[in-house]
C-alpha cells in the first residue's frame, strides 16, 4: 500500500541528490506538478531519464537540477529547440550536462528491460548511424543461435520514477488511459515509484479488463494533484495547452526572460498542500 | 489556379503514398502530407504516430506527436514499447516519413547537431524514432525544404542511416529493407540511383528550373536520364490541403519526430 502524501512531503522522502530520475509520460500525463517540487526544493546533480526531455526537463536544466540526461528526443514538439537544454549543451549554462543519447526504441526498450529485471536491453536498432560513435552504453553482440548482429544497451534501472495518472482509488491502485506511453516500464524498472494523480476516488472505474493499472503494492507514494500535467495534457480531463508550447520558444530563449519566468510561476509558489489518506 | 511552393512540396508527398500503406508519420510536413493522402487519394491509409496511435485520422493536425486528437481518432493505442518493438522493428510498416535538418547526397539523415558532436554549434533535438524507422519500415519518405543547408555532400551526423556511402552499404550493414526512395522537396522530386544510389532528381516541379535545383543543392547535382515534369496541384488537392492547414491553425510546421 503507498503512502498518500502532501506532493513536498513525497519529493523530500523520495527525490534525493545525486538520484537518477525519470520523470515519464509521452506528451501526455507529463508530471509538471512533481517536477516544479523537485526544482523548488533545489535538487542537485541528477541524471534525468526521459525519451522526450519536453519543457519539464528544459525548466530542470535551466535550473540547475541536472548532471546529466539519458535521452531520445530533446525539442520543443512541433516548436522548435528546447533552449535551455542547448545553453547548457552548447555554452555550459548553468553548468555543464552529460548527454547520453539513445533513439526512442533504445530507451522504450531500455525501460522493458528494467522492468523484466534484465542487466540489458537487445533491439535491430543504431546500425549505420553515428549513435554508437558517442554512447558507449550503445554496443552490438552477436545473437548465439543466428549469428546476427544486434545492438545492446544497458537496462535503465532508475532510483526513482514519477508518473502522473489519472486516478487512484484509495486502495492505492493507479489507472492510465490514452496515450500511455512507457510510464508502467519506468515504474516498475524503479526503485521507488511516486505517482501523481488527476484525483483519488473510492471506483477506479476501470473501463476494460485490459486497462492499464498499476497494482497498489507497485508504488510507493501518491500525491493528489489535479492539473498536475498541465501544459501537457490528461486524457478525460483536460486538453494539451499547444499556445503554451509556443510561447515557451519566447519564454525560454533567453536566459533572463526563462529565469523571471521560473521565479514568478515556480519558485515563488508552493506545493498544493493535497494530501488523502 | 495559384499555388506555393510549400503546398506545392505537400500535394507532392501525399501522391507518393498508396491506399493500403501503413505509414508511420513524423510531425509537421510529414504529417500534413500524410493527412491530405488521406483526405483525397489514400481514405484506408494507415497512419501511425510513435506515440502508439495506430489508424489515427485527426480532424486537425496535430502540433505534437501524442496530441489528444490522435489518440481520439486511433483504432488502438499501444504503448510505446509495443509500438517500437512489435509495429516498428516487426516489420508491419511501409513507409517512414520523415522530416530533416540536413540530408546528403545519399540521403543519410542528420537531426542531431550542426558541427561537431561534443562542441556543437548548433545542438538540434535528436533522433527521437527515426534511426529505426530508417532501418526498419519498407522504404522511406523524406520532405525536406530545398536549400545549400539542407542539402549537404555529407552530414555532420549520421542520425538516421540512408544509403551510407552509396552502393551496397546498407546490404553489407546487414539492413534488409529499401532505404530512403524518394525526397520530396519544393523544387523536385529525388530518388536514388538504381546502383550508386545518389540522389538523382527524376521529376521537377512546375516553373522550377534545373539551374535553380543546382544552385540549392550543396553537391554537384545529377538529373535523371527520363527526368519527369510534376503535374501542379489539382483545384481538389489544394482546397483539401488548403482546409486541413486552416482548420488546424498552422501553415505547416517543421521539425522532425
Amino acid at each position: 500500500m503507498p503512502r498518500f502524501l502532501a506532493l513536498a512531503d513525497a519529493i523530500a522522502e523520495y527525490v534525493h541528490d545525486g538520484d537518477t530520475v525519470a520523470l515519464e509520460g509521452f506528451t501526455h500525463l507529463i508530471p509538471f506538478t512533481a517536477g516544479h517540487e523537485v526544482i523548488r526544493q533545489g535538487r542537485r546533480s541528477l541524471t534525468l531519464v526521459r525519451m522526450t526531455p519536453d519543457l519539464i526537463y528544459d525548466q530542470l536544466i535551466g535550473m540547475g537540477c541536472a548532471r546529466k540526461l539519458i535521452f531520445s528526443w530533446g525539442g520543443n514538439p512541433g516548436v522548435g529547440s528546447l533552449h535551455r537544454l542547448r545553453d547548457a549543451v552548447e555554452n555550459g549554462w548553468p553548468q555543464p550536462l552529460e548527454l547520453e543519447e539513445h533513439g526512442h526504441a533504445g530507451i522504450a526498450t531500455a525501460y522493458a528491460a528494467g522492468a523484466a529485471g534484465l542487466p540489458l536491453a537487445i533491439l535491430r536498432g543504431y546500425v549505420g548511424t553515428d549513435l554508437p560513435g558517442v554512447n558507449p552504453n550503445i554496443r552490438f553482440i552477436e545473437d548465439p543461435f543466428t549469428g546476427g548482429r544486434l545492438a545492446a544497451i544497458p537496462s535503465l534501472r532508475p532510483d526513482v520514477s514519477i508518473v502522473h495518472a489519472q486516478r487512484a482509488d484509495r486502495a492505492g491502485n493507479v489507472l492510465l488511459e490514452g496515450i500511455v506511453g512507457v510510464q508502467k516500464e519506468a515504474v516498475l524498472a524503479a526503485t521507488r515509484a511516486v505517482v501523481t494523480v488527476e484525483e483519488v476516488v473510492d471506483d477506479l472505474r476501470v473501463a476494460s479488463p485490459n486497462s492499464v493499472v498499476l497494482p497498489s503494492w507497485t508504488i510507493d507514494a501518491i500525491i493528489e494533484a489535479p492539473g498536475g500535467a498541465r501544459p501537457s495534457y490528461a486524457h478525460g480531463y483536460y486538453r494539451r495547452d499547444n499556445a503554451f508550447y509556443t510561447q515557451w520558444d519566447t519564454i525560454s530563449r533567453e536566459r533572463e526572460t526563462f529565469l523571471a519566468w521560473m521565479g514568478e510561476n515556480v519558485l515563488n509558489r508552493t506545493a498544493p498542500r493535497v494530501g488523502r489518506g | 489556379m495559384d499555388y506555393t511552393a510549400s503546398e506545392m512540396m505537400m500535394v507532392a508527398a501525399a501522391r507518393a503514398l498508396k491506399n493500403d500503406d501503413v505509414c508511420l508519420v513524423g510531425i509537421g510536413m510529414p504529417s500534413a502530407a500524410c493527412n491530405l493522402a488521406r483526405l483525397t487519394h489514400a481514405p484506408n491509409i494507415t497512419l501511425i504516430y510513435e506515440s502508439g496511435t495506430i489508424g489515427a485520422k485527426p480532424y486537425v493536425l496535430p502540433l505534437s506527436i501524442g496530441d489528444p486528437e490522435l489518440c481520439e481518432t486511433a483504432l488502438t493505442t499501444v504503448s510505446v514499447p509495443e509500438m517500437f518493438a512489435y509495429w516498428l522493428q516487426g516489420g508491419r510498416i511501409t513507409v517512414g516519413f520523415l522530416a530533416a535538418a540536413q540530408i546528403d547526397r545519399f540521403g543519410n539523415i542528420n537531426t542531431t547537431v550542426i558541427g561537431e558532436y561534443s562542441k556543437p554549434k548548433v545542438r538540434l533535438p535528436g533522433g527521437g524514432g527515426a534511426p529505426e524507422i530508417a532501418s526498419s519500415c519498407d522504404q522511406v519518405f523524406v520532405i525536406v525544404s530545398h536549400s545549400p543547408r539542407a542539402f549537404v555532400p555529407k552530414v555532420d551526423f549520421v542520425t538516421s542511416f540512408g544509403f551510407g556511402t552509396g552502393g551496397n552499404h546498407r546490404q553489407r550493414l546487414g539492413i534488409t529493407t529499401t532505404g530512403p526512395s524518394l525526397i520530396v522537396t519544393d523544387l523536385c522530386l529525388m530518388r536514388p540511383h538504381p546502383q550508386t544510389k545518389e540522389l538523382l532528381v527524376t521529376s521537377v516541379h512546375p516553373s522550377v528550373t534545373r539551374e535553380e535545383i543546382a544552385i540549392r543543392t550543396g553537391w554537384p547535382v545529377q538529373f535523371a536520364g527520363d527526368l519527369a515534369h510534376t503535374d501542379p496541384p489539382t483545384a481538389g488537392e489544394l482546397a483539401v490541403l488548403r482546409d486541413l492547414l486552416n482548420r488546424s491553425g498552422q501553415a505547416g510546421g517543421t521539425g522532425p519526430s
